[in-house]
Parts: C-alpha cells; sequence; structure tokens
C-alpha cells in the first residue's frame, strides 16, 4: 500500500509538471497583449519595458518557463500586476469558498446519489425504481448553470428562503449561502450516481459470491449493505475524482450566477484582464485540485478494494 | 421414515422465458437419508443447478414451481416463509459451489467472511474467529489464524475450494450440497478435496448431495447414484448396481464415455451422438428416444421411473421387456 501510494503521487507529480508546461504555453498563445492592457493605451514605452523586463516577457519562452517552475518550487506563483499582491495570496484567499461549494455538492450529491441507486437495485423494475430511474434521467440532463438560475429565481427571488448572492458570515451564515450554489452544482451528479451504483449493484448483486451469503442465511439487508455496496460505491470515486475537472466548471457558472467569491469567479476576471500571474496561478491551483482528486480517487479504491491494491 | 432428511416428490420447475416455459425439472422423486452420500449426475443444462437452487429456495424470480413437493425433516421447503428459508440456509442446509473463484466477497477478508456466518451464534467475536481458524485446519490450510486476515485473491482455487467446505461445515448441517465442488479445480487436487470431505463426513455424519459429472468421484464418495437427463430422473440406484448393472441406455453411455472406463486406445473418444433436446418444446415419449440405439415403438410413450428391486429404480421400457420375457 505504501509503496502504491508513492507511485501513485509520483504519477500525479509528473501529470501536473505536464499540465503547467501546456497551460503556460497555451496562455501565451492566447492574443492580446498583456502589457499595453494591464497598463493601459497612455502607457510610456519605459514604463512598458520595466514591466517587460519584470515579467520577463522579453526573455525567449523556454526561459520563462523555467523563471516560472523556478518561481514555483519557492512557492512563488508572481505577482498580481494590478494590486501588486502575491498571487498565492489572492487564489488561497479564494480557494476555501469554493472548495467548500464544491465538497458540500459531491457529499449531498454522493450521498443521496448511492441511497437511491442502492434501493433501486435492491428492488428492481418495482415503481420506486423507474420512479427513481425518471427523475435521475432528468436530473442528469439539467445542467448546473440552469439549475442555478431556476434555484435563484426560485428560492432566492420568489420564495427568499435562502440568500441570492454572496458568501455569508459565520458557520451558519456560510451555511446558508451554500445551499442553493451547492443545490445547483449536485443536482445532476444525484441522478449520475445514481444510474452508476444502480448499475454496479446490480452487476455485482449476480455474482456468485452475493448467492453464498444468500445460502448461509445473511440477511438481504446485510447483504446489500456490506457485501454489494462495497463493491458497487467503487466506481463512484473514480468518477468524482475524475469528475473534478467538471465540478470545478460548474464552480465557475455557479460563482458567477450567485456572485460567489472563489476562484471560478477569480479567473475569469482575470482572462477578461489578461492578468497573467493570476490566470496562471488559479489554473495551477484547479490543476492541482483534479490531479490530486483523482490520486485520492485511485488510492480510496485501492484501500477499499484488497484487487486492486495487489494488482500494481 | 424418521431416517429421511431430504425427500423430493414429482418435483416440476418451469423457467418462464419468451420462447415460452422451459420444462427444467419434471417429476423429479428422489430422497437422501441421515448421513447418506447421494450423487447426482448427468451433462451440463439437464437441470442439477436447477434442482440444487430449489432445494435452498435460491430460484431466479422467472422460476414456477408447477407440482410436487420438497421435503427437508418432513417439511414442505416449497411452502415455507422467506424467513423460515433463511433459519435453514446455512445452518440445517448448506453448499459449496462449484466455481471457488466467485465464491467469496473479493473485498472482505476470509476471517470476517466466516464470522459473518457464524451470524446465528451468540458467541463474541473473538470465539467466532477462534472457530474459524479450527475450521481452516480442519480442511488443510496451514497457520489458519494469520491466513484469516487475508483475503480471497491471497488464496489459490483449491485453498479457496477448502476455505468454502469449510463455511460450509461450520455449522455442521444435516444436508451438504456440494455443486460440482471440484469441476474448477486440478485432478490431484480433485482427489485430496474429495478424500478431505469424505474424512470430514464421517465425523460430522451429514448428509452430502453430490453433484458432479465425473463419474469416477461419484463412484469413489457415494453410497447411491441419481442419474439425470434433460430435466427428468433417468436411472437411480446403488452406485455399484448403477455403475455395473446400469439399466437405462443412458446411464449406459454416459459410463462408456467415462475416460476413465476406457481401456484400448482409440483415435476417437466415444460420445453420445445426437443433441439434448429443447426444454422449451419438448418430443413426445421418452427424452432419450432421439439419440437411443435401442429406441422402439413404444419409446413414443414416457416410461415411468419403475422400480427394479430394492434402491434401483430406471425409465425404460427395455426392462419391462425384460420383466416379459423372464
Amino acid at each position: 500500500m505504501f509503496i502504491y501510494t508513492v507511485k501513485r503521487f509520483a504519477l500525479a507529480g509528473l501529470i501536473l509538471i505536464v499540465a503547467v508546461t501546456a497551460m503556460f504555453l497555451m496562455i501565451r498563445a492566447v492574443p492580446g497583449d498583456p502589457v499595453s492592457i494591464m497598463l493601459g493605451p497612455r502607457a510610456t514605452p519605459e514604463l512598458k519595458a520595466s514591466l517587460i523586463a519584470q515579467m520577463a516577457l522579453d526573455q525567449p519562452i523556454w526561459k520563462q518557463l523555467l523563471i516560472y517552475y523556478g518561481g514555483l518550487l519557492r512557492g512563488d506563483l508572481g505577482i498580481d500586476v494590478f494590486s501588486g499582491r502575491s498571487v498565492v495570496e489572492i487564489v488561497f484567499q479564494q480557494l476555501p469558498y469554493t472548495l467548500e461549494m464544491i465538497t458540500l455538492s459531491v457529499v449531498w450529491s454522493a450521498t443521496l446519489g448511492i441511497a437511491l441507486g442502492a434501493y433501486a437495485a435492491a428492488n428492481p423494475n418495482t415503481m420506486i425504481d423507474r420512479i427513481a430511474a425518471a427523475v435521475s434521467v432528468s436530473f442528469v440532463a439539467a445542467p448546473a448553470f440552469v439549475v442555478a438560475l431556476l434555484a435563484l429565481l426560485i428560492f432566492a427571488v420568489q420564495l427568499q428562503w435562502f440568500p441570492a448572492i454572496g458568501a455569508g458570515e459565520g458557520f451558519w451564515g456560510r451555511l446558508n449561502h451554500l445551499v442553493l450554489p451547492s443545490f445547483a452544482i449536485g443536482l445532476s451528479w444525484v441522478g449520475y450516481i445514481a444510474r452508476l451504483v444502480r448499475a454496479s449493484m446490480l452487476e455485482v448483486l449476480g455474482e456468485g459470491h452475493i448467492r453464498t451469503a444468500r445460502a448461509f442465511g445473511i440477511s438481504e439487508r446485510r447483504i446489500i449493505m456490506s457485501y454489494a455496496l462495497r463493491i458497487a460505491i467503487l466506481p463512484v470515486f473514480t468518477v468524482i475524482g475524475v469528475g473534478m475537472g467538471f465540478l470545478l466548471s460548474s464552480a465557475v457558472f455557479t460563482e458567477i450566477v450567485f456572485a460567489r467569491p472563489g476562484i471560478g469567479k477569480l479567473v475569469i476576471d482575470s482572462i477578461t484582464t489578461r492578468n497573467y500571474p493570476v490566470v496562471m496561478g488559479t489554473v495551477l491551483v484547479s490543476t492541482g485540485l483534479f490531479v490530486l482528486s483523482t490520486a485520492i480517487a485511485d488510492l480510496l479504491n485501492a484501500l477499499l478494494d484488497p484487487r486492486a491494491r495487489s494488482a500494481k | 421414515m424418521s431416517d429421511t432428511l431430504l425427500e423430493i416428490d414429482n418435483l416440476s420447475v418451469d423457467y418462464e422465458t419468451e420462447r415460452g416455459d422451459l420444462k427444467a425439472l419434471r417429476d423429479i422423486s428422489f430422497d437422501v437419508q441421515k448421513g447418506e452420500i447421494v450423487g447426482i449426475v448427468g451433462e451440463s443444462g439437464c437441470g442439477k443447478s436447477t434442482l440444487i437452487s430449489s432445494i435452498l429456495r435460491l430460484t431466479a424470480p422467472n422460476t414456477r414451481f408447477r407440482q410436487g413437493e420438497v421435503r427437508f425433516k418432513g417439511d414442505d421447503i416449497l411452502t415455507k416463509t422467506e424467513r423460515q428459508m433463511r433459519d435453514l440456509r446455512g445452518s440445517d442446509i448448506s453448499i459449496v459451489f462449484q466455481d471457488p473463484m466467485q465464491t467469496h466477497n473479493p473485498v472482505l477478508t476470509i476471517g470476517r467472511q466466516l464470522v459473518d456466518i457464524q451470524h446465528r451464534s451468540k458467541a463474541t467475536k473473538a470465539q467466532k474467529l477462534d472457530i474459524a481458524a479450527k475450521m481452516l485446519a480442519a480442511v488443510g490450510i496451514p497457520d489458519p489464524q494469520a491466513r484469516l486476515k487475508q483475503h480471497p485473491h491471497e488464496f489459490s482455487g483449491g485453498m479457496r475450494q477448502r476455505i468454502a467446505i469449510a463455511m460450509a461445515l461450520m455449522s455442521e448441517p444435516d444436508l451438504l450440497i456440494a455443486d460440482e465442488p471440484t469441476t474448477a479445480l486440478d485432478a490431484t487436487l480433485e482427489v485430496q478435496i474429495i478424500e478431505r470431505l469424505k474424512d470430514l463426513q464421517s465425523e460430522m455424519n451429514c448428509a452430502i448431495l453430490f453433484i458432479s459429472h465425473h463419474l469416477g468421484v461419484i463412484a469413489e464418495l457415494c453410497d447411491r447414484v441419481v442419474v439425470m437427463y434433460a430435466g427428468a430422473v433417468v436411472e437411480s440406484g446403488d452406485v455399484r448396481e448403477i455403475f455395473h448393472d446400469p439399466k437405462h441406455p443412458y446411464t449406459r453411455r454416459l459410463i462408456e464415455c467415462d475416460p476413465g472406463h476406457i481401456k484400448t486406445r482409440a483415435r476417437i473418444l466415444p460420445t453420445i451422438p445426437g443433441e439434448v433436446p429443447d426444454l422449451a418444446n419438448l418430443p413426445d415419449g421418452c427424452i432419450f428416444r432421439d439419440r437411443c440405439e435401442q429406441a422402439t415403438d413404444r419409446c413414443h410413450q414416457v416410461p415411468a421411473l419403475e422400480k427394479l428391486k430394492e434402491g434401483h429404480f430406471a425409465a425404460c421400457w427395455l426392462n419391462h421387456h425384460e420383466e416379459a420375457a423372464t
């Protein structure tokens, strides 16, 4: 298990290096001169030249990349050209808002999705199974930004049950502000996870070891809860791990709709202002988040499935 | 009567399918006495598995019990509630399945699974683990305490089948059903497992219903044999009787085709020509008629399972001819 963990994180590091390099080159390919945008049309050539030198934009691209990696190793992602604050500080100030929103979305949608899927699989082709299927499919078909807008209109504007914008203060205030955004992000996941768990549960229930458990008189509830579900939920971890990219992109829309702080809003704002260091920093952190979540998903799988552990 | 453990009486079971009812079992009758080892032989698809799942009532949802009874200790199993059935499973009746690679839960330790099946016992977990270790030792697994902490994939196929036997015998059942327990194993292992099973059986004195298509194993292990063909019993009786004086042409051909019985070197192994009839669309008369070399006009009617002598039954018109001649 220890060797597997080390290997998995080494792979994660490698993926991160490739991703950062690709990102660095891509952002340089976006049209628009960052210096003119940052300084405005009336900047003096001297000022421009000094900023170019400060951002090392006069260096060849490979050298810029090396400089960037050098900073990265020291935990330095550069300086925000507008405010002069460190990018690390800016990003990590915004990150918790996004993380708490995503975490809450995943937790509620996975819990509900697993329960729905397991229940449907335990009672296949019953009325409840059919209703669950219909509900799941319509949930899957609802994109986060649509749900976000509708939820905003219905629950915040019309009914005024929950606040419409911002992130709130204090634990309960923040939680109250999280309800609608995480509902919007999680809703399609409920359907997705329910379908996934139902399918994998039905497959597991058809396996020989379940027949063994039944042949030894173990109760159906126990068979479902501790014999089948443990295997059937394994794909859920992988799907959520890989789905982190999707979750982050839903977070961008949702943060805009609810005017919440967070890295989604940060990245949009900094792209429109060509604020390279902040864009790079944000993208780097989200990529790191994605790589980390897939690694955690794999490790959880290995932890819960001894077969996967010894296969690698 | 008190010595009869399991009685199967005119049992007929269908599977409802889109092609119509598949008559998986027709008019099956035989019994198993206490402490007796009964073998069931027959080729794939003859209804052996349906028979086992009917005894345990672990049947597919499309299964329909059309007629007959399965009596265990005098009570009809088919009318029991699911709750009553669950109390029988794994305590009075237990089973060893065919494929040891599929028998155990892959994500739980062997110890956990061996403890879980003792769910009726009031013992503490440590006591249950002790019992589990003793059972593993009894089936010949070295270092059982350590191996309880391992997962199924860390055991070989033979080891897993030993564990399955340990699980099945843990509750000291009255009836052990062994569904081709050695088919998935290689020959040397097969002998070891059979020997072990035989020893444990004489220790615990449980009855065994042993399903196999390996005649050698049946001859070695069983007291009596039931020969099944296409969902029906064609012959049943004492092991020696059946092997030395088979009364049904199918049994005869089956014995001829067993590689263990072929004395001379042949270029082509003997087979029974033809195919098992379609169970959804049964032909008239004797089910073996199309493949039988000795078929006559009488075979257009279904022969009943007749008692030929004490403990020897066969369903074939040929035996009636002999009777008429003598």
